[in-house]
């Protein structure tokens, strides 16, 4: 009696066994899928980058010949050296000052109290809902009066980028929300003065914020094309590399620089993916942190 | 409607249950818009009594002020340096100097003021017009310069705005003035210049940190965003740049453009693009949601090894500038990219693109269309993963482990846990990434361009998978007619269906608004 209890209870446990080896199974299925298909484009384009055949799309992945034929001509014959300087110069410029807006302003938002706080809130919210772009009719007509676009669009683009950056607050306000305000009571009882607080007590606990936002903020220059073509009107000195490498795929001139663009998107990627992979770990963190907070 | 009890409620079947839940939320929607009305009319009611009150106040504080106070009604500031507080009379006193110098010297406010015409239907902006005029000297015709329309507006507005700040800061003065006399009435000391200074790191210490961001959000969106509002009453666009030829208000002429649904009206193509732009924020939206909520499980599940790769796969998606990657993927497609020469192969698709004439799969609206929606999954899927992974290590293992134990099977756990939690933690996320689908120009702009193109509208060409943003876009950049006024007019619906949008989502979502319970 007693062993083929055992027996059975062996047998369930086998039978869950089994089947969670088989879902388990399913499941690395997709998953090796879901690699292939996402992993993709990337592959694609580093082999495209290395073909050294011919300058347009090939019906076949796998370079013939491996060479780096389209990265001597892409600083050899274009501007996007001078692309990629710019970008990061902006990069790096709004990130630094796009880091002190946000900062300030969740800061305030998060952990001091004012008359007019949810006012003020409220305010930003439904200013957000305009869409961005729509300043930018009236910046391009200021900022090439004082000589901000085209050439110098690079300039007028890092103002355009962090000066109104401070209604972007939400994600770091949802972080400096999750620090305990007993520590500021605490410490304002000891007789800190609100700077104090801020710069002794908080500041120091923020690091994951500070670096997630500098992160935005270096990372915003490149992917951006809307407002960036607004500001240079066509003009090469003056493109990020979005806007440059854009009119390399248009219908025209697919055929003389698709495998260049290839190129230039892995040069592009690298300083890019990076800085996100070692900072990977804060990206995170904001990520989840600032969504569950709104 | 009569509300049931929870008892009355828990007898009712499946069917009846939803029947019930579908009536109340009916019922709730003439309520939604009453509450809707009743905050408007009690916003007004507020308004009205708040000047009404205020004006009562200034003329109590003349009633009562000594000669002092009298004076700082004229003077800025006088009060403060009376009583002592030399650094804000002096700043005030300051302010007042540079507001009326700015006012009366030539070419200063009034003389902007007066020649914007404002709002008078069918007037230019700026009085002169610039003109070809014979030159001696050079012997040929020479342009002579005149009023620069967008000049006038600006600078108008910025008086305007002036003009408040000025009101405003008067009526402040006042106040501290008074403020003062009642603190020295009482036997106390006033905050000098350096008490003031102090208090800026401390009591204060919020409008240190405030100025330069407000400033940046005041200079370089609020005033452009009222500016544009303008812009769309006037006739702005590339034939009355302003410049060579003057522009003029039009009063509400454009909104009958754009809502005129006769034939060559601009409304059944707006109403077209909206609805395109609501049915792509919702499946980009909740397409991503799902499927991402799914792969995180995946990825999280008991047993599965070198979760951290899975997890760095996807998130190098998000390191690469999406420029680079849509642009890619989007040639991918086309019949001489790999996948579009792959699914030629296929006789049907190959048989059904030669019978259509389509150059690529990207010329078919319907396809396209597709492709987006998938390809924005491929984009969207890392970071609803990401955050998903998150929250699901937030959900309490011992939840399942007691379900598990009542015999619940893994779906079940899904639609009655994981499923509401996710929902009711992630609500005011899918707020903000629906509204961000309805502006996502990248995606778009990148992948098809908008394209297929279905004809020209608002002076610009229209495309099947154009959202109002690319449509906007395309209206100010792609176009050589730059209708201003349309793009600003298109912008102003923008913000109308966000904002109805938020509202009502809002209200729908459970409450986010206790924001000091995290603490």
């Amino acid at each position: 009696m007693k062993k083929q209890n055992d027996n059975q209870i062996r047998k369930t446990g086998l039978g869950a066994r089994a089947s969670r080896r088989l879902s388990n199974t399913i499941v690395y299925i997709i998953l090796i899928a879901i690699t292939i298909i996402w992993l993709f484009p990337f592959v694609g384009i580093v082999l495209e980058s290395f073909k050294t055949e011919t300058k347009m799309q090939t019906p076949y992945l796998f370079p013939k010949e491996f060479g780096f034929d389209h990265y001597v001509r892409l600083f050899k014959e274009t501007d996007f050296l001078k692309w990629f300087i710019n970008t990061g110069i902006m990069g790096v410029a709004t990130a630094l000052l796009q880091t002190i807006f946000i900062l300030s302003m969740s800061y305030v938002l998060s952990r001091l109290r004012f008359k007019g706080r949810k006012g003020l809130m409220n305010f930003m919210l439904i200013l957000g809902m305009f869409p961005g772009f729509l300043t930018m009719i009236l910046i391009y007509k200021v900022f090439s009066d004082f000589g901000l676009t085209e050439g110098m669009a690079p300039l007028g683009l890092i103002i355009v980028y962090f000066a109104s950056s401070g209604m972007g607050y939400y994600v770091s306000k949802g972080f400096f929300d999750t620090i305990p305000k007993s520590l500021d009571e605490a410490a304002r009882v000891d007789g800190a003065t609100r700077f104090q607080v801020f710069y002794k007590v908080i500041m120091p606990l923020s690091k994951p914020i500070v670096i997630y936002t500098i992160l935005m903020g270096f990372m915003a220059p490149w992917g951006d094309f809307m407002m960036a073509s607004y500001l240079i009107h066509e003009n090469s000195a003056g493109m990020n590399v979005a806007v440059g490498m854009y009119e390399w795929l248009s219908r025209t001139n697919l055929n003389t620089y698709y495998t260049m663009f290839c190129a230039a998107g892995v040069i592009v990627a690298i300083p890019v993916v990076t800085v996100f992979l070692l900072l990977q770990k804060y990206y995170v963190e904001g990520v989840t942190g600032g969504a569950v907070k709104g | 409607m009569k509300r049931l009890s929870d008892l009355e409620y828990l007898k009712l079947n499946k069917f009846q249950a939803f029947i019930y839940n579908f009536k109340l939320f009916l019922c709730a929607i003439p309520l939604f818009f009453k509450n809707i009305g009743l905050a408007i009319v009690s916003f007004f009611k507020n308004a009205v009594l708040g000047i009404g009150g205020e004006f009562a106040e200034i003329g109590r504080t003349f009633k009562n002020g000594n000669w002092a106070v009298k004076l700082s009604f004229l003077i800025f500031g006088f009060g403060n340096l009376y009583y002592g507080q030399i650094l804000r009379g002096i700043l005030f006193l300051l302010f007042e100097i540079v507001f009326i110098g700015y006012m009366v010297v030539p070419s200063g406010g009034i003389y902007w003021l007066s020649k914007g015409n404002w709002f008078k239907t069918g007037s230019t902006i700026g009085t002169v017009q610039g003109k070809f005029e014979y030159d001696m000297i050079y012997d040929t015709d020479v342009w002579v310069p005149g009023d620069d329309s967008v000049k006038v507006l600006l600078y108008g507005l910025l008086t305007i705005i002036f003009i408040v700040a000025f009101v405003y800061t008067w009526r402040l003065q006042v106040k501290q003035c008074t403020i003062c006399m009642d603190i020295t009435a009482k036997g106390k000391k006033v905050r000098s210049g350096k008490d003031d200074m102090k208090s800026l790191l401390d009591d204060q210490f919020h409008k240190t940190l405030l100025a330069l961001p407000l400033a940046g959000i005041l200079a370089f969106t609020v005033l452009p965003i009222i500016y544009m509002v303008l812009i769309a009453f006037t006739s702005y666009d590339a034939a009355h740049d302003g410049y060579s030829n003057l522009f003029s208000w039009v009063g509400l002429e454009h909104f009958n453009e754009l809502f005129d649904f006769s034939a060559g009206g601009l409304g059944a193509t707006f109403g077209e693009i909206l609805s395109w732009t609501l049915m792509w924020a919702f499946f980009a939206t909740f397409t991503n949601y799902f499927l991402g909520m799914f792969v995180a499980i995946m990825i999280n599940k008991k047993g599965i090894k070198i979760k951290k790769f899975w997890r760095t796969v996807l998130v190098m998606t998000i390191a690469i500038p999406q420029f680079v990657s849509l642009l890619y993927v989007s040639k991918l497609f086309t019949t001489s990219g790999l996948i579009g020469r792959a699914l030629d192969q296929i006789p049907f698709i190959y048989e059904w693109r030669t019978a259509n004439s389509f150059v690529s799969l990207w010329d078919s609206p319907v396809v396209s269309k597709i492709l987006l929606i998938v390809i924005n999954i491929w984009i969207g899927i890392p970071y609803i993963m990401l955050m998903a992974t998150g929250i699901l290590m937030n959900i309490p293992q011992d939840l399942y482990e007691s379900s598990k134990i009542d015999g619940a099977s893994s779906v079940q756990q899904f639609t009655k846990i994981t499923l509401p939690y996710m929902l009711f933690v992630t609500g005011p996320y899918l707020l903000t990434s629906f509204v961000g689908n309805l502006n996502n120009f990248n995606v778009i702009y990148l992948l098809s361009g908008g394209n297929p193109i279905k004809g020209t509208a608002g002076g610009a060409s229209v495309g099947y998978t154009d959202l109002l943003i690319t449509w906007l876009f395309k209206m100010t950049l792609g176009s050589t007619e730059s209708k201003y006024y349309m793009a600003s007019l298109i912008g102003i619906m923008v913000f109308l269906v966000v904002a109805v949008l938020s509202l009502i989502i809002y209200n729908i979502i459970p409450s986010t608004k206790n924001e000091e319970d995290y603490k």
